[in-house]
């Protein structure tokens, strides 16, 4: 876990072979959730980034990612869990984002850390229940159990779209 | 000779609508009555060049459609027919009616028909009148066009190429093609001159051709068509006077039916060896039959066979058939040079199966039969007037094609967008010096990776490479966004001529100005643009310029202007069509608004939105609907396609007075010329265009407006003073006023003072938009990168006026608060502090 906070080629990361899907899972407040790794464009480590004025808190800034402007999103802020200062496994994970509309956008993540790359197969995903961990249960596609441990697999779509950023497409006059 | 054509063809099309905008633009110039000669003959080379690009490409349709206009035109050059208006409306509609065709063909579209029959039939009785009316000048140009001309009925000519010929790039099938246009040709080869093949050069033209032209065609648009080649070859053209007026050969009916007769116990064999046959020979038309078996195949053929037989005596009957059935063979997408391979397979066919009884008489005889019938077949293609039109066709031809080709059409425009782009050379040559000097400097850093230990000389001129390489990628960089960017007077140079053409539709005086042309915008956003700009300027003809009696007794110029204009403002791009006509009708369009339900009666609504209901779906107030507009599908699709595009339209207007329309749209490849200024820690950028001035900020200035914020006093101007850091709840670090400057901005004639921490250095920025992948944030036009690769975000002027307005008529509003209150405005549902 030292050297996270480099850029990680996700590839590597990949083992092959298996059927179901393929998760990073990342560490948020001692929670283990999980992302469609095919969403993940690239890890990289936190680094300053240009605020957008009225804007949620939980909307960081956006970066410069080789030529364009991508929005940072803090999950611990978003998911209203309290602030942790950025450290060294504070990663910023770029994803690919599809919208309604049928456009996809480029947005990065701040979490606590990466994980691993699990390989799930479709039985093993349960649908989630109510319960009681930080995130709101709509964002949540399913649930899954990887060597005794729970992990939360994100509906990323969703939950990058929904809210605050679902205004994206309208068009403000 | 399987050069692939297509890729020319495209650059034929490309250049064929650059005539035509020059012709329609040229014409547009001409002076009714005194025509420049040099305008006329810009648009006669237009017209000229098309004619024959089109003619290489074996579009005969077009080809001949052209020639008359060229005919027409070469009378106007050499002043032997006036420059009439109504010469002028009808090489218009003319033009209209080509670039029609072009597209059609080029989408691979069945041809309008009526619309090019009815435009040809202008200009041929625009050609007939003229003769009557232009008098002395008439004289003269009968003469030219020897009396018994009437009494020729073709020509024969002998066209010796010389040997040389090809070195010039002609090749005689062009020339026999355009003949074929202009009516039925019979093509001898004389192949005498033909040494053996050792003795051969392949580059030397040895064939003669002996053409026999069924055509009653002045000898001057024969000799037209070899005008490339005159001083390459010896033409001996002679005219063909002859009795009756049958332009197609004889057939020779009896031979026909007794050959015929002689197979038919034979059909069902000579039909299936026929097929077997052709698609040995000719595999390539083998995907033609790929919606039909080969027994249903055999039937039609056979069947058709008995019907041209049976039919031979009886003409008209024939002629429509075979329209039909050619009508048909186009959906196929049977082709010219298709007929020619049926024709051979099926004589040789016919051949094999008749054995010793087969003479060459009967060949003859089937090999004109065939020629005549792929003839009428292929004229139903494209019928043009000149030859055997019967009224079925025309009636026939619409029917059943649009509906298969409907899809291609939507799939080829879709893709037509994305086409290619002129680029003038200079900016191409830009480019390539900057790469050439992009190089140099490379070359030169790369000499420090091998010396082996730097010292002080080394870094400095590395430093001074380094500068260079900067230079060098931004002038690399400037070079290459240029490239997409086209000034906006593309989009604009089609409105002179709907001006002028609506004007007369609608008995109006329009006058058209344009301003602001050079204004840069980017290749696709310009594309997109060009039908809602179409709509609104015919908007404003129709609906808001007066006639032109109820102008003057407004106190008004009967000549209403309509003033196209664009600028850059901070990051848009803005068009404006200002008209001054009656401006729109308050009351009309409330009471139109209450009948559709959109407001109720109660409603207080100010001017503004009021004017606003126009852009709602089914809003029209016309009272008659014109074919102009007035069908109420017009500006809700306007501001559908302008929003799509990320941008706004509204509308202003002054009843009596008349209306401005403004589009804004972001410029979305767009360089600004920025200033930095710091703000506590963040950087914005300024657009450079739209700062007045800056100035130290003098505390004693500063007047407080109870409930309205603060004014600054600069000279006799009280200026809002609006505080970044304020509006945007960001930290910032001047509490001391003496310190911070202020940088008055102007959009729209309003000016608002920017209350900033420094400022930093200027320069060219590239506009990133922050919408595609976040959202549009109101006071922001976009981001950029700077040069240490941090992104600074770029104010948007027009919107800090709006962003200020919200803030400081908040009811709880207080002067320099602290940052929370404002803090929540864009927060939506969740605006915690961190």
């Amino acid at each position: 876990m030292e050297n996270v906070a480099q850029k990680v080629d996700v590839h590597e990361l990949v083992s092959t072979g298996g059927d179901g899907q393929q998760f990073l899972t990342f560490m948020l407040a001692g929670e283990e959730y999980g992302v469609d790794i095919l969403r993940v464009q690239e890890i990289k480590g936190w680094d300053n980034v240009t605020k957008i004025p009225n804007t949620p808190d939980y909307i960081r800034g956006v970066i410069n990612l080789r030529g364009t402007i991508v929005p940072i999103i803090d999950m611990r802020l978003r998911f209203g869990l309290n602030f942790l200062e950025y450290g060294q496994t504070t990663v910023v994970i770029v994803l690919k984002v599809n919208s309604n509309s049928g456009k996809s956008r480029i947005m990065g993540i701040i979490v606590d850390g990466v994980s691993d790359v699990y390989n799930i197969a479709k039985e093993e995903m349960k649908a989630a229940p109510d319960f009681g961990t930080a995130v709101d249960t709509k964002f949540v596609s399913s649930m899954s159990t990887v060597n005794d441990k729970m992990v939360i697999l994100l509906d990323i779509d969703h939950m990058c779209n929904s809210a605050e950023l679902s205004t994206i497409d309208a068009i403000t006059e | 000779m399987s050069v692939d054509m297509s890729q020319f063809l495209a650059t034929f099309y490309e250049e064929s609508f650059e005539g035509l905008e020059i012709m329609e633009s040229e014409l547009l110039n001409l002076d009714i009555g005194a025509a420049d000669s040099e305008t006329i003959n810009t648009i006669f080379r237009a017209a000229h060049s098309i004619k024959g690009g089109s003619g290489t490409f074996g579009l005969t349709a077009v080809a001949s459609f052209t020639h008359v206009m060229e005919t027409m035109l070469d009378e106007m050059r050499d002043g032997r027919r006036e420059v009439s208006q109504e010469a002028v409306t009808i090489l218009l509609s003319a033009v209209d009616v080509l670039s029609e065709m072009l597209t059609a063909l080029r989408d691979e579209q069945p041809l309008n028909h009526d619309a090019i029959g009815k435009a040809q039939q202008d200009l041929d009785s625009l050609m007939a009148a003229g003769n009557g009316s232009a008098d002395t000048s008439v004289e003269t140009k009968t003469e030219s066009m020897p009396n018994d001309s009437q009494n020729i009925t073709g020509w024969k000519i002998k066209f010796t190429p010389h040997t040389d010929m090809f070195k010039c790039g002609n090749d005689p099938v062009r020339m026999i093609r355009e003949l074929d246009g202009l009516g039925d040709i019979k093509v001898d080869v004389d192949v005498a001159k033909l040494p053996e093949l050792n003795k051969l050069i392949p580059e030397d033209s040895y064939l003669s051709w002996n053409i026999s032209l069924n055509s009653p065609i002045s000898e001057h648009d024969v000799r037209e068509v070899f005008a490339w080649v005159e001083d390459e070859c010896d033409l001996v053209i002679s005219p063909v006077t002859g009795s009756g007026g049958n332009n197609s050969p004889e057939l020779q009916v009896d031979v026909l039916e007794s050959s015929f007769n002689l197979l038919a116990p034979q059909g069902e064999k000579l039909v299936a060896r026929f097929y077997e046959e052709l698609f040995s020979r000719y595999p390539q038309v083998v995907p033609l039959f790929k919606n039909t078996t080969p027994e249903k195949q055999q039937i039609k053929l056979l069947t058709a066979l008995k019907l041209v037989v049976n039919n031979l005596r009886n003409p008209d009957t024939l002629v429509k058939a075979l329209t039909e059935m050619g009508l048909r063979h186009q959906e196929y997408g049977a082709e010219a040079g298709h007929y020619d391979a049926v024709a051979s397979t099926l004589i040789d066919v016919m051949q094999e199966l008749a054995g010793d009884k087969w003479t060459t008489e009967i060949e003859t005889a089937w090999k004109d039969a065939l020629t005549v019938i792929a003839k009428v077949m292929l004229d139903s293609y494209v019928p043009d007037g000149q030859n055997v039109a019967t009224p079925g066709m025309v009636a026939t031809a619409p029917v059943g094609t649009p509906q298969v080709q409907v899809k291609t059409a939507e799939k080829r425009k879709s893709g037509g967008e994305a086409s290619s782009i002129r680029v003038s050379i200079d900016k191409v040559d830009e480019l390539i010096n900057t790469v050439g000097e992009l190089v140099i400097t490379q070359s030169m850093l790369g000499q420090f990776g091998e010396v082996e230990d730097l010292n002080n000389s080394h870094l400095e001129k590395m430093r001074d490479g380094l500068a260079q390489l900067e230079r060098n990628t931004r002038e690399l960089q400037e070079a290459v966004m240029r490239i997409r960017m086209l000034p906006i007077s593309f989009a604009f140079q089609r409105f002179p001529r709907l001006v002028h053409d609506l004007s007369a539709q609608l008995g109006k005086k329009v006058e058209l100005k344009m301003s602001g042309e050079h204004t840069e915008l980017d290749k696709t956003v310009m594309e997109k643009i060009g039908d809602p700009l179409v709509h609104l300027v015919r908007n404003s003809m129709d609906h808001g310029i007066e006639k032109p009696e109820n102008r003057v007794d407004a106190n008004k110029h009967e000549t209403g202007v309509v003033h196209l204009n664009a600028y850059h403002q901070g990051g848009n791009i803005v068009i404006e069509i200002i008209d001054d006509g009656a401006g729109l009708n308050t009351e009309k369009i409330l009471a139109k608004a209450k009948s559709l339900g959109l407001v109720t009666d109660s409603e207080n609504m100010t001017e503004e939105q009021i004017h606003d209901l126009i852009f709602n779906p089914g809003f029209s107030t016309a009272d008659e609907v014109s074919d102009v507009s007035g069908r109420g599908v017009g500006m809700d699709v306007v501001r559908r396609n302008i929003r799509s595009l990320g941008g706004t339209v509204d509308v202003k207007s002054v009843q009596g007075e008349g209306s401005t329309f403004t589009i804004r749209l972001p410029l979305t490849l767009a360089i600004l010329d920025g200033q930095l200024v710091r703000v506590g820690s963040e950087t914005y950028i300024i657009p450079l265009v739209s700062i007045v001035e800056s100035v130290q900020l003098d505390e004693g200035k500063i007047n407080i407006v109870s409930g309205r914020g603060e004014v600054y006093k600069l000279r006799d101007e009280f200026i809002p003073i609006v505080r970044l850091y304020h509006i945007f709840s960001i930290p910032f670090d001047m509490n001391d006023d003496e310190r911070g400057l202020l940088v008055v901005v102007e959009a729209d004639g309003e000016k608002i003072a920017l209350f900033v921490d420094e400022l930093l250095g200027q320069q060219q920025v590239v506009i990133k938009s922050l919408e595609t992948n976040f959202k549009k944030v109101e006071g922001l036009s976009g981001a950029t990168i700077l040069g240490d690769g941090t992104v600074a975000l770029i104010l948007d002027v027009k919107g800090l006026f709006d962003l200020n307005a919200k803030v400081a008529t908040r009811p709880e509003f207080v002067f320099r608060s602290n940052s929370e209150e404002a803090g929540d405005k864009g927060g939506g549902n969740s605006g915690v502090a961190a």
